[in-house]
């Protein structure tokens, strides 16, 4: 019982297809003030300025950017990974861009991101995994549970698309498989940044 | 908050012993890249020379200069493509070209050309815009294969219809198949474009100004830098500039966190083409 004294300083979320509903779903439950940082990896084309953040932004209560390279992770605030460009966390604690090449076929890669907060966060990191046809994320959330980390999972019957939470489940497991609503709920809970039980 | 806690992993300690190991051995100074991007392709690294650990990877990387010349490209990013994010092309042709012509003669420095994509779209659009004549372009890399290949102007075919298009939205008067003969599966781009164009190594993390110039390009190199890295790179820049010269950089990079974000007034905002105040 004692990890769930932990406490929380960043969320990092995937998703693709089917994600803009899901992530919004979350994103709205969320109140301010907000101390956890939000970091959203959602698979988008790579050829055009992402409505994303906008689209994010008008349902969420918390200040929502695309990230800007070396930029500061702020708490409270959601960072949108930008389209054709990974998303990565320094160890200090800035958010840097890369274009190395596509992971899985995927830039944003959800792994890319998931594995770079987990070696920065270490335990005071979780990791969520939404609907996807794909398996990215399954590998970086079994990072963020290695290095300590928490990791839920959006339940794959719910998903609009299974294939990418049941990867994560079967590759990484997961210390909680939810559906959106009991997600967004909990998820309201973390305020603070401290994990209750509930 | 937010604080990451101390605790090196043996990762991270081996991470900085190699690129000390590599700036003293081979003078290429890595040890200010951006950690997180750095790691993931030094992993592999490790994969493809199949060292389990990195001290191995470090102990023959000192005693196999191939095996370094080989892993420069674990260090840096080569993807660039002719024409890349076309607003960008779009605006240094519409609201910059204009200004430099007014010189009697122009220098441009594409800073990080990797294999050369930019330098040669540069050429192209300023041949266009009759400028090329009267300009020299600076191409500058660390990497000597990408030079190589930026120097030989050859580039898959397969690649073409993409730079093609974007050719096109960055306003491009004619087709750009007028600028490369096909062969072999490549596009052989017209060596007169290159004439106006020099290739060159250069460092941002250890080399200085060389020279003056009225535009810097540099897109999606800094990304690759930490702060400190970052703020020298934009000094540099900075220095090399003439009086109300242009510098451009990617589009999700920003001077906005650097330390000399003062000496520069936004000109193209949303396209980050800067002019130095």
């Amino acid at each position: 019982m004692k990890r769930d004294a932990s406490r929380i300083d960043a969320i990092a979320i995937g998703a693709s297809a089917g994600g803009i509903e899901a992530i919004g779903m979350l994103l709205q439950a969320l109140p301010s003030p907000f101390v956890p940082a939000i970091l959203v990896v959602l698979h988008v084309p790579p050829d055009r300025p992402s409505a994303v953040p906008q689209l994010f932004g008008v349902k969420c209560r918390l200040p929502v950017r695309e990230a800007l390279d070396k930029e500061p992770i702020e708490p409270g605030t959601v960072y949108i990974a930008p389209p054709d460009y990974h998303m990565l966390v320094e160890p200090e604690c800035l958010l840097s861009l890369s274009k190395d090449a596509p992971v899985a076929f995927s830039r944003p890669s959800i792994d890319v991101t998931f594995e770079s907060a987990a070696h920065a966060y270490r335990e005071r990191l979780l990791g969520i995994v939404l609907t996807g046809a794909n398996s990215d994320g399954a590998s970086g959330l079994a990072t963020i549970r290695r290095e300590g980390g928490r990791a839920w999972v959006q339940r794959p019957e719910e998903a609009l698309a299974n294939a990418m939470p049941a990867a994560a489940i079967e590759q990484a497991g997961a210390d909680l498989i939810l559906s959106l609503a009991d997600m967004a709920q909990r998820l309201a809970h973390l305020r603070s940044g401290r994990l209750v039980a509930i | 908050m937010t604080q990451a806690r101390p605790r090196r992993s043996e990762f991270d300690i081996e991470l900085k012993l190699l690129l000390d190991a590599v700036y003293l051995k081979y003078q290429h100074d890595f040890r200010h890249y951006s950690t997180a991007s750095l790691r993931r392709r030094i992993e592999q690294a490790m994969e493809r020379y199949e060292t389990p650990t990195l001290s191995q990877l470090q102990s023959r990387v000192l005693r196999e200069p191939e095996l370094f010349s080989d892993m420069l490209q674990y260090f840096t990013v080569q993807v660039s493509e002719m024409f890349r994010d076309p607003s960008y092309f779009l605006a240094l042709r519409q609201k910059v070209v204009p200004m430099l012509a007014t010189y009697p003669y122009v220098k441009v420095w594409v800073a990080g050309c990797s294999t050369g994509e930019e330098a040669w779209s540069m050429a192209i659009m300023l041949r266009e815009e009759g400028l090329l004549e009267r300009t020299l372009i600076y191409a500058t890399d660390i990497n000597p294969r990408a030079l190589a290949t930026a120097q030989a102007g050859i580039y898959a075919l397969d690649r073409v219809a993409q730079f093609s298009t974007s050719y096109l939205q960055a306003g491009g008067k004619a087709s750009l198949s007028q600028y490369y003969t096909a062969a072999y599966g490549n596009a052989i781009f017209d060596k007169s474009l290159k004439s106006q164009i020099v290739f060159s190594d250069h460092s941002l993390a250890t080399d200085n100004v060389f020279s003056e110039v009225e535009l810097v390009s540099c897109r999606n190199v800094l990304i690759y830098f930490d702060r400190e890295l970052q703020a020298r790179a934009i000094k540099l820049f900075h220095d090399a500039l003439a009086p109300r010269g242009f510098l451009g950089i990617g589009s999700k990079e920003t001077l906005r966190f650097s330390p000399h974000a003062a000496a520069f007034e936004e000109y193209v905002g949303p396209e980050r083409i800067y002019r130095k105040r």
